[in-house]
């Protein structure tokens, strides 16, 4: 039950986004990959997920193999993607945003289940269950988004910079979120942030990625007391 | 009087065929942002189809059943052979322009084969039910029992897709893969089979609209009739009308045209239905670019 | 020869001499072909007008067969009527339909993709239907144009398809002159900005909407060329010479030029010229029925267009010029 990611290439055009990336993510753990703009985390995250094709290498999720599989076989895996800037469908209502990731299980009775937990989780997207997506603030979107991917009952989740555009109160708010549902869901967690501190403070591991190269790789905590990480990409 | 109330009626039947035709240019245009042109050309194969089970089983209702399946799975089948392909392969300039040429391509290529196989043959479909009116105190109405089943198939198909869209698992799969394509399939929508759907809906309403439309009229089918020019240019300005992206707003597009148009016709001139249509269809544009149903959603990040 | 090409006297003396060529040629082949000249040179103006439209500003017009029925009335009654010499006739085609272009390219300019496309599709099928509303317009017999016999001074032997031929090569190398220094101006290089991004060409601070309705007009004004053409070398206008399938057909054209070459444009007229040919060709060996000679050629060209937006969209030179971009960069690598 382990995410193994081996000598992954991404190419775009000419330029090498994601030059021979190697990383073996065990279950249950929640994993930060940083690295400033431009670092290929992005591209990472879509090519684990089919979005992006990729040029060599491998990456498998419990035997499956992630590279040639269309992005709507991932759910059915088990893989669920959160892309970057709140991925919601602001014509639909929030009610039927999240039933949309429920979708393939065509079971209504455990959709209902399931929403009702990340009611739980997500007050705040109870109270606006019928307005449209549209209405919501960044904040909620980003609940709305991270709330679809969980109606897949995912056991790997890939979140795309969750903080992006957001208020540093929001920000912490929805990072304490993905924290305590890892833990309670008993879910794997790859979140790749440009915002490397509040991301190292949550995860357990974190990854380092320079011009498509794993820089470093370490426990979170470790990864924060380095002096050079801190210098390179903490700001202090 | 009574011609005003003959015009109300007449408007509103062919109203609510060309609002059949709207429909299915809305469903396409929902399902892969294309407005298909040939779905005139495929409403005019279907009807044929349903013109030759009318000789093979004598009842026009069991044509008109095999007509909407036909019309669907041919609708499906160009989705599938040309549709993908040319989403797949096309970049560059006219990526933009490129789908609506290749619709145009195929309305002409299956009015270009339907001439060459069926051209010269007389063809002509009778009505299923009296196209002669009630007669109320000696004066014969322009509504018949025709133009009463005509209306109430267009309202129970406008009703049943509406419920389809709004209410059912399969229609919020349709929405999600026409707003946002990318989000459904990470979501787990098998976004390519929900397209070919949304194509397979248009080309049954298109195929009622053909079945609907030809007995309406002088009943003869031909691939050069005014009725599939009327069907091609008033579906397309009643879809336009109505904003494109609501099957509600096709159907009030659709009885709105017909309305107007019946009355230019009875009381203007009978030449100028296109050209009304066309001054119609410019006026709602710069008035109202979105259309009437048509509404604004900002799509912020 | 292709830095020449460059400087706008050398595209002006290289018109020049392509004139030339052309002109020696007409007198070498026999009556048809000169015939056959006189249209491909008409195909050519329409299609042109088409690829300024779609591939350099990136709108759809699928009812310049309306433009072309603009221009080609117009033409017909300002000679019949006034008598006006013949070049001043084809001036007032291009003025007339350029005005009419300017009316729809400004409500064009606020309508993106299919909504332009379906708008203009229903005036092509709408505005034909107005010749029969007005009599002085010819009902569905239409008017009969004569553009004069040719000068005495060109010979007695000088047919009148050899003039319409002069005529008609004539007026194709001045549009087209005009159109390569136009798209190679200030105003081809704001349309091509507006095609590419119009966002980021309104940033640029371009007013797309008035860089849209520019081109539509120029681009209308050249079809009402290429209406008068056609009126003269069928020698009338009707209704019926302006059907949905020519604007289709011209579309056609395009696409196989190459929407977004203006060089091209060869390639469709000829092939257009050739269709008819062609499927005469082939309705013969079948038979020669009515319904397969009527509908033969829509088909052939509909067929035709479905390919070429398949295999190579951006049309056969286009093609085989980014083949070679992406084989060289691959040696150079």
């Amino acid at each position: 039950m382990t995410l193994i990611v081996s000598d992954l290439c991404v190419d775009h055009g000419a330029i090498r986004a994601v030059d021979h990336v190697s990383m073996k993510i065990e279950q249950g753990q929640l994993a930060a990959v940083i690295g400033a703009n431009g670092a290929g985390k992005t591209t990472l995250l879509r090519a684990l997920s089919g979005l992006t094709p990729t040029t060599s290498g491998t990456a498998s999720w419990q035997g499956h193999n992630l590279l040639h599989a269309k992005p709507e076989k991932l759910v059915r895996f088990g893989v669920s993607h959160v892309s970057e800037g709140k991925s919601v469908i602001p014509e639909l209502s929030v009610e039927e945003n999240l039933n949309l990731g429920a979708l393939w299980r065509r079971n209504a009775s455990e959709a209902k289940e399931t929403r009702q937990r990340i009611f739980e989780t997500f007050p705040r997207l109870e109270e606006r269950s019928t307005q449209l997506a549209d209405t919501l603030s960044g904040g909620e979107r980003q609940m709305l988004a991270i709330g679809r991917a969980l109606m897949a009952k995912p056991q790997l989740l890939l979140l795309d910079e969750p903080s992006l555009g957001l208020a540093p109160l929001v920000i912490a708010q929805i990072f304490q979120s993905i924290r305590d549902l890892t833990t309670r869901m008993g879910l794997t967690v790859v979140l790749v942030e440009q915002n490397a501190m509040s991301a190292l403070e949550i995860a357990d591991v974190g990854i380092v990625l320079n011009l498509g190269r794993v820089a470093a790789t370490n426990s979170a905590q470790s990864l924060i007391a380095d002096p050079q990480v801190r210098a390179a990409y903490l700001g202090y | 009087m009574f011609t005003f109330i003959d015009t109300v009626i007449i408007g509103l039947t062919s109203g609510a065929v060309y609002s059949l035709m709207a429909i299915s240019l809305v469903l396409v245009w929902r399902s892969t942002r294309v407005i298909n042109f040939a779905q005139a050309g495929q409403a005019l194969l279907s009807t044929y189809i349903g013109y030759s089970f009318i000789g093979l089983f004598d009842s026009y209702w069991i044509a008109l059943f095999f007509a909407i399946v036909l019309g669907a799975g041919v609708s499906a089948l160009i989705e599938i052979l040309f549709m993908r392909t040319l989403f797949k392969r096309n970049t560059g300039p006219i990526a933009g322009v490129a789908p609506i040429i290749a619709t145009l391509g195929l309305l002409g290529l299956i009015h270009g084969l339907i001439g060459i196989f069926m051209g010269g043959k007389e063809a002509i479909i009778r009505p299923p039910v009296s196209n002669v009116g009630y007669t109320i105190s000696g004066h014969t109405l322009a509504l018949s029992p025709l133009k009463l089943v005509i209306v109430s198939a267009v309202l129970f198909l406008m009703i049943s897709l509406s419920f389809i869209f709004t209410k059912t698992n399969i229609g919020l799969a349709l929405r999600a893969s026409a707003y946002s394509p990318e989000i459904a399939r990470l979501a787990g929508v098998k976004v390519d089979a929900i397209r070919t759907l949304g194509w397979a809906l248009a080309g049954a309403a298109g195929a009622a609209a053909g079945m609907l439309q030809t007995p309406n009229g002088t009943g003869a089918l031909s691939p050069d009739s005014l009725e599939f020019s009327l069907l091609l240019v008033l579906g397309f300005i009643a879809a336009v009308i109505g904003g494109l992206e609501s099957l509600v707003g096709a159907v009030i597009g659709g009885l709105l045209l017909g309305l107007v148009l019946a009355f230019v016709i009875m009381y203007v001139s009978a030449t100028l239905p296109f050209m009304t249509a066309f001054l119609l269809l410019l006026g709602v544009l710069l008035v109202r670019p979105q259309g009437i149903m048509g509404r604004k959603v900002g799509r912020r990040a | 020869m292709h830095k020449l090409l460059h400087s706008n006297f050398g595209r002006f003396v290289f018109f020049i001499f392509l004139g030339f060529i052309i002109f020696l040629a007409g007198n070498r082949v026999d009556e048809l072909r000169v015939y056959q000249g006189a249209t491909l040179a008409m195909f050519v103006v329409a299609i042109s007008s088409i690829i300024l439209l779609t591939g350099y500003s990136g709108q759809v017009s699928l009812g310049h067969g309306a433009l072309l029925a603009i221009g080609g009335y117009s033409a017909v009654l300002a000679r019949n009527y006034w008598t006006l010499p013949i070049w001043v006739c084809f001036a007032i085609a291009v003025l007339v339909a350029a005005a009419a272009g300017a009316v729809l390219g400004t409500a064009a300019a606020r309508l993106s993709g299919p909504y332009l496309a379906g708008t203009t599709l229903a005036l092509a099928v709408g505005l034909p239907s107005i010749a029969n509303q007005f009599s002085f317009l010819g009902g569905e017999q239409g008017l009969l144009f004569d553009v004069g016999a040719p000068p005495i001074s060109l010979g007695a032997d000088f047919s009148p398809y050899k003039w319409y031929f002069w005529i008609a090569a004539s007026a194709a190398l001045i549009a087209l002159w005009w159109l390569q220094n136009i798209v190679r101006s200030r105003y081809g290089r704001t349309w091509r900005a507006v095609r590419g991004n119009e966002i980021a060409a309104q940033l640029a601070g371009i007013h797309s909407g008035k860089a849209k309705t520019l081109a539509f007009t120029v681009s209308s004004g050249v079809a009402g060329l290429a209406g008068a053409l056609l009126a003269m070398t069928i020698g009338t206008v009707s209704p019926s010479a302006f059907p949905l399938t020519l604007s289709f057909s011209l579309l056609t054209g395009a696409v196989l030029s190459g929407v977004t070459t203006l060089p091209g444009v060869m390639i469709g007229a000829v092939t257009l010229v050739a269709t008819p040919e062609i499927s005469h060709a082939i309705s013969n060996r079948l038979g020669n029925s009515e319904a397969v000679t009527t509908n033969l050629p829509g088909l052939l060209v509909s067929a035709l267009l479905i390919l070429v937006v398949m295999l190579v969209p951006n049309g056969p030179v286009e093609q085989m010029r980014s083949m070679r971009v992406r084989k060289n960069a691959s040696i150079s690598r």
